[in-house]
């Protein structure tokens, strides 16, 4: 609210008022353009992450409760052996899938970014992106119907003779659950990346001798990590905090970090200070996942959105 | 990509209570979800929740877009973090949250409880989809208006809004579509005051497969189609209007 240079006393008053407008000016315009979203973000996102921050370091709160009382218990709760599996599985999950959704969507970003025609390439990526605006959950859905024991596979295994397969209710449903969601997610990073590729470079390799591996390996790979890191931390990411497809699929065996959370606050046991530990674990880790991504990722932030 | 939907697709026709088997055409299962007045009551819950959601969020994130694109501030990057927060916190911690914040007031659960949840997200995707054609327009075109005289108003109506739009509307479909899937953030903000269509799918599948779920799924996929082609065609209609 102050100048910083003290207006001399003999400059008239109405020169003064004006300068004072149009510091109110300068003023007016962000605070229209940037307050009510600004005020938003900040009642409903930042003060709530705060307080389970607090609500964190509240050992075994429980809704009504009182909010007195300081500790880490919460955090060392999760050090147990039980939670600490929970957390490596949801690791697990999401690592697995990263994999998968890489091994999966790199020859499809490839073919559509190098060899599909021209004219082809868009409708190809739109068609590999069409699928994420239907419903995550009915997609995980339609999992169950194809999975489960008396499911379309089994029935299409059977039919050929054909040993059947129990992958619903296991880790495996929850791989494949987990990689169709964020499949499409891969193809967009890569194909972004892949198609910025320098295709001069590769004529040039092959110019030079290398064979179609090595020109793979040595030039198109290294080029294009950056997005290939982008595509796998934000598969990760996603993988990590994934709560549909774990509970639809994986069955009571696939307990997950998020399912956990859910449990403690809508499920059967309510401890929110645990639950709020969690989600601060689930955020860290999450942070340092973005934190990777800008060090190493795609400098280009456009890809992202 | 497309064979679960087909699947399930194929399946909703079935007649045959478990869906291994096939035991002719049947159009029953739809019959039983035109029916089902609790399928209606979700659907309309949702829909209100979306729409009044992604309205006042349409109007929040561009100004948040135009705003973070015109001026320097302190603590603009801050501003700029927390307004990417939505699109990287897992739903579940930003759900748990709002839970937190709301019981810690007293706040009663319910369906606008869970519009201004969910405004958090969808004004955070139309920012985002915004603040991109935002980068790609002419920054001459204002100071152009201004210069022949508009009023910084006039000139925000009639030459930036219009410039906007392609990428308003889809960002605001794009947080529609996130706004109807969401499954976490509604039940933890919903109380007993409202029920969400994903809740309601979610509760019924959780227990195994249901034909009608399967014939509702058809019913969705076709309306989620729809709106995705109308996106996609608003989207190559403002890249073709730039590179002309």
């Amino acid at each position: 609210m102050s100048t910083s240079t003290p207006t001399p006393s003999v400059v008239p008053k109405a020169k003064v008022s004006p300068r004072w407008q149009q510091k109110l000016g300068h003023l007016v315009g962000p605070l229209v353009l940037l307050g009510p979203p600004g005020v938003w973000l900040l009642l409903l996102l930042v003060i709530p992450t705060l307080l389970i921050f607090q609500l964190s370091l509240i050992p075994g709160i429980r809704p009504g409760q009182p909010m007195d009382g300081f500790g880490f218990g919460n955090y060392l709760n999760i050090l147990q052996p039980i939670y600490l599996q929970v957390i490596w599985r949801s690791v697990f999950f999401a690592l697995g899938s990263t994999v998968l959704t890489l091994l999966l969507g790199f020859p499809v970003a490839y073919w559509i970014a190098l060899m599909a025609p021209k004219r082809w390439q868009n409708l190809l990526l739109v068609g590999f992106v069409l699928p994420l605006w239907t419903s995550s959950l009915l997609r995980a859905y339609a999992w169950i119907t194809i999975l489960r024991p008396t499911g379309v596979l089994n029935s299409f295994l059977s039919t050929f003779g054909l040993p059947t397969l129990d992958l619903l209710n296991r880790s495996s449903a929850v791989f494949i659950g987990m990689s169709y969601s964020f499949l499409p997610y891969m193809v967009l990073v890569l194909y972004a990346s892949l198609e910025k590729l320098d295709k001069r470079l590769l004529e040039a390799a092959a110019d030079l001798g290398a064979s179609a591996p090595q020109t793979f390996w040595k030039v198109t790979v290294p080029q294009t990590l950056p997005g290939i890191a982008a595509g796998c931390l934000l598969v990760f990411i996603a993988g990590l905090g994934d709560f549909v497809v774990p509970e639809l699929l994986g069955g009571a065996s696939s307990m997950t970090v998020s399912r956990l959370i859910y449990n403690q606050f809508l499920g059967a046991t309510r401890n929110w200070g645990l639950g709020s530990g969690l989600s601060m674990v689930l955020i860290l880790a999450v942070s340092i996942a973005i934190a990777l991504l800008i060090k190493y990722g795609d400098r280009d932030p456009e890809s992202f959105s | 990509m497309y064979l679960p939907i087909l699947i399930l697709a194929f399946y909703s026709f079935n007649a045959s209570r478990f869906s291994a088997t096939w035991e002719g055409f049947s159009l029953k299962w739809y019959e039983i979800l035109f029916n089902d007045s609790r399928i209606f009551a979700a659907l309309q819950d949702s829909l209100a929740i979306a729409i009044c959601a992604v309205g006042v969020s349409a109007v929040l994130g561009t100004l948040m877009a135009v705003g973070l694109a015109r001026y320097q501030f302190w603590g603009k990057g801050l501003y700029r973090g927390a307004s990417y927060l939505p699109l990287i916190i897992p739903d579940i911690a930003i759900a748990v949250a709002t839970l937190v914040f709301l019981a810690s007031f007293a706040i009663p659960l319910s369906l606008w409880t869970i519009v201004a949840s969910h405004i958090v997200f969808c004004l955070a995707y139309v920012a985002v989809v915004v603040s991109t054609r935002l980068s790609g327009l002419n920054p001459h075109l204002e100071e152009a208006a201004l210069d022949l005289g508009a009023t910084p108003t006039q000139a925000f109506l009639k030459v930036l809004l219009p410039e906007l739009m392609p990428a308003i509307v889809s960002g605001c479909l794009l947080a529609f579509v996130l706004s109807m899937d969401d499954l976490l953030i509604s039940s933890f903000t919903a109380g007993g005051g409202a029920n969400t269509l994903p809740m309601e799918i979610f509760s019924r599948v959780r227990t195994g497969v249901k034909p009608d779920i399967n014939a509702l799924s058809v019913v969705l996929i076709l309306a989620s189609g729809v709106l995705a082609f109308l996106a996609e065609y608003i989207r190559y209609r403002g890249d073709q209007r730039r590179s002309v």
